[in-house]
Parts: C-alpha cells; sequence; structure tokens
C-alpha cells in the first residue's frame, strides 16, 4: 500500500465505529425517541466482545456478543423511557454513566491485554484492483456489513412501508396511535435496532480498531456519533459523507502531530471535539434544513391514551 | 397480564418522598444480587458499601470531603435540569474552574495575603461560568444542542488542562511530571475543624442549600426556571425568555462546577494534577436526579453517592473487588430513580384482562380520523 492508500485506510477505521453506532441512533430518532446512551452501549458492545473473543479465541462470537449486549442496555433504556415513560434525556444519561461504570470491574483484567483481531475478507477478483482494491474489497467482514447497514437503512425508511411507519411515529405518535399503529412496540424495535448496531460500533473498537483493551476504548465517540446525526439530518447516506469527514478529522489531526506542526499536540487532539461543535453550529445555524428533517416527535415520552 | 400507566391528575406528594427510598431500596436489592453472582455474601457486601464507612471517624471525614463537590455541582445542575436546559459537561466546567483559579498560586507563589484565597475562588467560579456559557450561547444563538457541545467541551477542557501541566503550568522545581506546584498556605481553603480534612468548602456547600432554595421558591428568577421548564408554552406567553432562563442556569451552574474544582484543587489536592476529580461533574448528575432537584434533597443525595465512593474503596479492600463497583451502584441507582419518578407523575395499574380496544382496529381508527377532520 502506498502513503496515500494507507492514510485513505486509516481514515475508512476510524470512521466505521462512529457510522454504525449513528446509523443505529438514526433509526432510533427517526421514531422519536432520543437516545442518549450510546457511549455506554457501545462500551458494553466493546467489553462483550473484547471478553468473549479473548475467552473463545473466536471473533464472530465476540461480534455476536457485542450485538446481544448492546441490544441488552438498549432494553433496559426502553423500559424507563417508552414502558415508564420517562425523560429520555436523564434514561440516556443514565444508561451511559451505568455503561461506562460498568465496563470498568467487567474488564479491570484485560487492562492493555492484546485481543483477537476480527479477519480480513478478500473479495475475489474486485481485491486485485489498483487503489480502491485494498480499500473497499479487502476489508474486515464488519465493514462490509456498515456498509450493508447504510444502504439498507436508507432503503427500510424512505423506500419500504414499515420504514414510513417508523419515520411517521417519530413525527406524530399521536396520529400514528389512532390508525391503530403499535407506537410503543415500533419505537422498542427502534430503539433495539440502536443498540444492536452501538454494540457493532463497540466490537468494531475492540476486534479491529485498537489492539489492546482499554477502558477508554469508546473516548467519547459515542456522542460524536449522536452529533453527526444531526450534521447528517437524519438522512443514511449523508451520516456515511459524516462519518468520513470526522474520521479525517481524527486521523488528519494524529499525521499532524507525526509532522509536528507547530501547534501544542493537546490542541490537535482535541480537535475531533472541536470539529463536532463547530459543525453542529453551522448545520444547526440553517434551521429551514433542519425543521424539514428532525422527527417532529424526537425526545418526547408518548403514553397512549385509553 | 400487562401494565398501564395512567396519568395523575396532580402529582402525588407522598410519591415524591417515597419514590427516591424505593430507587435506594431497588438498588440495595440489585447490589445484593450482584454481590452473590459474584461469589460473596450480599449482607457482608451492602455493610462493606453503605455502613462500613460511617463507623470510623476518618472516613466521616472523608464522606464530607467528597460530598462537599457532588453538593455544589448538583446544585447547578438541578437549576438547568429544572429549566429543561441540559447541562451535561460540569466535568469540564469543574476542570477550568480549577486552572483559573490556580492563576495565582502558580504565578505568584509568594504572594500571601488574605485576599488570595477569595480572588482564587472569584476567578474559579467565573472559569466554570465561562465554559458554560459557551454551549448556551451556542444554543441560544445557533439553536446547537446543549448537550452535545457541552459534553465536547469536557473534553476540550481536559486537554486544555494537559497542556497547561506540561507546558506553562508546570512546577519548575519539579521533576518533569505534569503537575504545578503545590499552593502557597494562603492559596489553600482552610480546614473546618481542627485535626481533620474537612475543610470550609462544606460550609460554601451548605450555605448554597438555603441560597438555591431561596431563588426557587422566593424570586422571579427561580419562578421563571420551573415555568420554562415545566410548561414552555405558558411561560412564553408570560413574557418569560426561554434563552435568558437557559443561559442564566448555565451561567450558575458552571459557576457553581467552577467554584468546586478549585474548592477541590485548593482544598485536598493542593495542587494541579492531570486527574483532578474521580468524575464528580458526571456522578452530579445522578446526585442532582436522586435529590430529585430539589436543594435540600440534594444534600442527601450527595451524601449517599459520597458514601458509595468511599463503600467502592472498602469493598475494593476487604471484598477484593474493583473500587469502580461503586459507579456501577451509582449507574444502577439513577436508573432506579427515574424508573420510580414515574410514580410521581403516573398511576401505575395491572391489568389481568387481554388487551381491550386500546389500539382500535385499523378500519374504525380511519373513522376516528375523518370524525377529527
Amino acid at each position: 500500500m502506498g502513503i496515500a492508500e494507507s492514510v485513505v485506510a486509516t481514515i475508512i477505521t476510524a470512521s466505521l465505529p462512529l457510522l454504525l453506532a449513528a446509523l443505529g441512533e438514526l433509526v432510533a430518532e427517526r421514531s422519536g425517541v432520543l437516545n442518549l446512551g450510546v457511549e455506554g452501549m457501545m462500551m458494553m458492545g466493546a467489553v462483550a466482545a473484547f471478553g468473549i473473543a479473548f475467552a473463545t479465541g473466536n471473533g464472530g462470537l465476540g461480534v455476536l456478543a457485542a450485538v446481544l449486549a448492546g441490544m441488552a442496555m438498549a432494553l433496559l433504556f426502553a423500559g424507563v423511557a417508552l414502558g415508564l415513560a420517562a425523560n429520555q434525556v436523564a434514561a440516556g444519561l443514565a444508561l451511559t454513566l451505568l455503561g461506562l461504570g460498568l465496563a470498568g470491574p467487567i474488564g479491570e483484567g484485560w487492562v492493555d491485554r492484546p485481543g483477537v483481531k476480527l479477519p480480513t475478507l478478500d473479495v475475489p477478483v474486485l481485491s486485485d484492483l489498483p487503489f480502491v482494491g485494498p480499500l473497499l474489497f479487502s476489508q474486515d467482514p464488519l465493514f462490509y456489513l456498515a456498509v450493508a447497514l447504510t444502504a439498507g437503512v436508507a432503503w427500510f425508511l424512505f423506500r419500504t412501508r414499515p420504514g414510513l411507519i417508523l419515520r411517521s411515529v417519530g413525527d406524530n405518535p399521536h396520529s400514528a396511535y389512532a390508525l391503530g399503529l403499535p407506537v410503543l412496540r415500533i419505537r422498542l424495535a427502534a430503539v433495539l435496532f440502536g443498540g444492536a448496531c452501538a454494540g457493532l460500533a463497540g466490537a468494531y473498537l475492540a476486534l479491529v480498531y485498537t489492539p489492546i483493551y482499554n477502558e477508554t476504548m469508546t473516548g467519547g465517540r459515542g456522542w460524536i456519533a449522536l452529533a453527526l446525526v444531526v450534521f447528517a439530518t437524519w438522512l443514511p447516506v449523508r451520516l456515511a459523507v459524516g462519518a468520513l469527514l470526522f474520521g479525517a478529522a481524527s486521523i488528519l489531526q494524529l499525521h499532524a502531530q507525526a509532522l509536528g506542526v507547530g501547534v501544542p499536540s493537546q490542541l490537535l487532539t482535541a480537535m475531533p471535539y472541536l470539529v463536532t461543535i463547530l459543525v453542529l453550529v453551522l448545520i444547526s445555524r440553517n434551521r429551514v434544513l433542519l425543521r424539514s428533517h428532525t422527527p417532529a416527535s424526537l425526545g418526547q415520552p408518548f403514553v397512549p391514551e385509553r | 397480564m400487562r401494565i398501564e400507566i395512567l396519568k395523575r391528575p396532580q402529582n402525588s406528594p407522598l410519591m415524591a418522598v417515597a419514590a427516591p427510598l424505593l430507587a435506594i431500596g431497588l438498588t440495595l436489592i440489585t447490589g445484593a444480587v450482584i454481590f452473590v453472582a459474584l461469589g460473596k455474601d450480599p449482607l457482608y457486601g451492602l455493610y462493606v458499601f453503605y455502613v462500613e464507612p460511617l463507623t470510623a471517624l476518618w472516613t466521616i471525614e472523608e464522606l464530607a470531603v467528597k460530598a462537599v463537590p457532588l453538593i455544589l455541582i448538583a446544585l447547578g445542575l438541578s437549576l438547568c435540569y429544572r429549566a429543561n436546559a441540559w447541562n451535561i459537561g460540569a466535568e469540564g466546567q469543574f476542570t477550568l474552574g480549577a486552572i483559573t483559579g490556580a492563576i495565582i498560586p502558580v504565578y505568584f507563589p509568594e504572594w500571601n495575603s488574605w485576599m488570595v484565597l477569595p480572588l482564587m475562588l472569584v476567578m474559579g467560579a467565573a472559569g466554570g461560568l465561562f465554559w458554560a456559557s459557551i454551549p448556551a450561547f451556542l444554543r441560544v444563538r445557533f439553536g446547537a444542542s446543549e448537550i452535545l457541545t457541552s459534553l465536547m467541551l469536557v473534553y476540550v477542557a481536559q486537554h486544555f488542562l494537559d497542556w497547561l501541566l506540561r507546558g506553562p503550568f508546570r512546577n519548575p522545581n519539579g521533576f518533569n511530571y505534569g503537575e504545578t506546584r503545590i499552593f502557597q498556605e494562603a492559596a489553600r481553603v482552610p480546614i473546618l475543624i481542627a485535626d481533620t480534612r474537612v475543610r470550609i468548602g462544606l460550609v460554601i456547600a451548605l450555605v448554597a442549600v438555603p441560597l438555591i432554595w431561596f431563588l426557587l421558591r422566593r424570586t422571579l428568577a427561580g419562578f421563571a426556571v420551573d415555568v420554562v421548564g415545566q410548561a414552555p408554552r405558558a411561560a412564553r406567553f408570560g413574557g418569560f425568555s426561554r434563552n435568558k432562563v437557559i443561559v442564566g442556569t448555565f451561567m450558575a451552574s458552571g459557576a457553581f462546577a467552577g467554584l468546586a474544582g478549585i474548592l477541590e484543587a485548593a482544598g485536598p489536592l493542593g495542587q494541579l494534577k492531570p486527574v483532578l476529580s474521580p468524575g464528580y461533574g458526571f456522578t452530579a448528575i445522578i446526585v442532582a436526579f436522586v435529590g430529585r432537584l430539589n436543594p435540600v434533597a440534594i444534600v442527601f443525595a450527595g451524601i449517599l453517592i459520597a458514601l458509595s465512593y468511599l463503600g467502592g474503596e472498602a469493598a475494593q479492600i476487604s471484598l477484593r473487588l474493583s473500587e469502580k463497583m461503586a459507579r456501577v451502584f451509582q449507574g444502577v441507582l439513577l436508573f432506579y430513580v427515574l424508573a420510580c419518578n414515574t410514580l410521581v407523575h403516573n398511576r401505575i395499574r395491572i391489568v389481568r384482562s387481554p388487551r381491550p380496544a386500546s389500539a382500535p382496529a385499523a378500519g374504525s381508527a380511519v373513522e376516528v380520523g375523518n370524525g377529527n377532520r
């Protein structure tokens, strides 16, 4: 691989956990549920993936465990935020604090241990193409899954009837309920999908991204994923573009540090977070754009009237 | 059988008190289950976590030391949350308060006037206030989510501190560690009770409680906070500015977090280090909710959560468990508190009959829809 290829490859690697987590959150938010627990679900996914892969030596089982862990966390959130109609912001925060808290004692024995790496799968013929071959067709299974999920979510939300139903629940749950739609069950499904995706993102961090276990593995990526959903104005394809931009920002600051540009390394390390703030401001300024895509009932608890 | 939630016409005053207690009870039960799962004696485990720290004088002192920042930060956060403004970056405001407050002892280590400490406290509060005003400004001016920006600024503050400690703030007499010099005597928060570690930060926190209570119950500004939070439409008709309330509550909570930061740096720590707190800024979110955003209840919640920190340390010694178990208990408690809070606003009914026509069939729904139109 040449230099350009390897830089692009690392950008893709850096953007993938963001994309996976944000895709799940996008679906949950489209159904009207704001789940701020992404960071916590992602961390539990990473813990489960690392632990199971470490114990069994099987990366695939690790991924499966991560998905289940993410969904279990999402179920907890759903129980409180949907079942008991609690404040979604508070419940999401609780989920993040719980997930990060649980990760501490569970993963304590693994700190700085090397984990299992997912193998790369070469697509025959295509992986031999110059430049795009190694970048797009010689990747780990989660990469292909993320690409498929992005296309799948875009198709599901905007080309299928269940997708339309999910969006209608997010825009006006009361009308949807009056039309006989099981609003809370649809929201539960969306939240569980979000948990599964956050779990996958965690698995990616544990099995592909970081060679060794550490407790700050997620490093705020769950929160950046939340910002990405706003940045993408709740559209999956824009989400992929946004994730790549964020990945690029975090990789380029590493290269800038290595080159020793005359800027403190701490400022460069803080760059992804500063960029997130900047991007949120830029996108939020455009009220018309936001209003036309934001799920209208986002964050509002729904209690069926009887 | 299924569970139905029915809105109460009025909040239940009984449940307002009972719900947090119920949540604590459920947390203890969950804790016992966790201990059993880990192969420990559950009763002994709970004893170590929640009782043992109260049996020795030095741990009670330690309890006060840990409760002070939690109570101070949570008091500020409760203002924000009451107004439905979501400041979750108190950890960053705490860090910045410690930084700005430390400017005097770092650059004027020879200055030993009585003015030093009050100045530091003011500067610390101002630093936290400034840091919190950024997300508030971005929210009211551009509509950017204050949740995400306030959190991002936690990471920025952390890296800023790291840079300072390796550069401008580094101890000139140290061995290249990322720490400041030890603050001079005049820049330390005085000990409140001789021969203990309890400092006058405790007094400041306890004075803040009636102040916040007065603000909320007896002033127009406090009323505006509650109206904007609970009835945004009524607030608009009543002429209360939502933006002013957001900015005001953010600034107040930032000032409290900043004050807590400099009280910690100039108190127990006596210098700036790369890690200033065991996550006080985040844990205070739990304290605020466990205290149901009520200033007096927050004091008890702060003590309870501080107790779980000490319990974590005790469990590490006598049960050979990770001290990080404390954070698990804190997270579990917050979940139960939020779940039980539902009981304050709603009645829960368990219905035995199969699902009635609560969700009307598609056909009749169309009629309903037409009828409404």
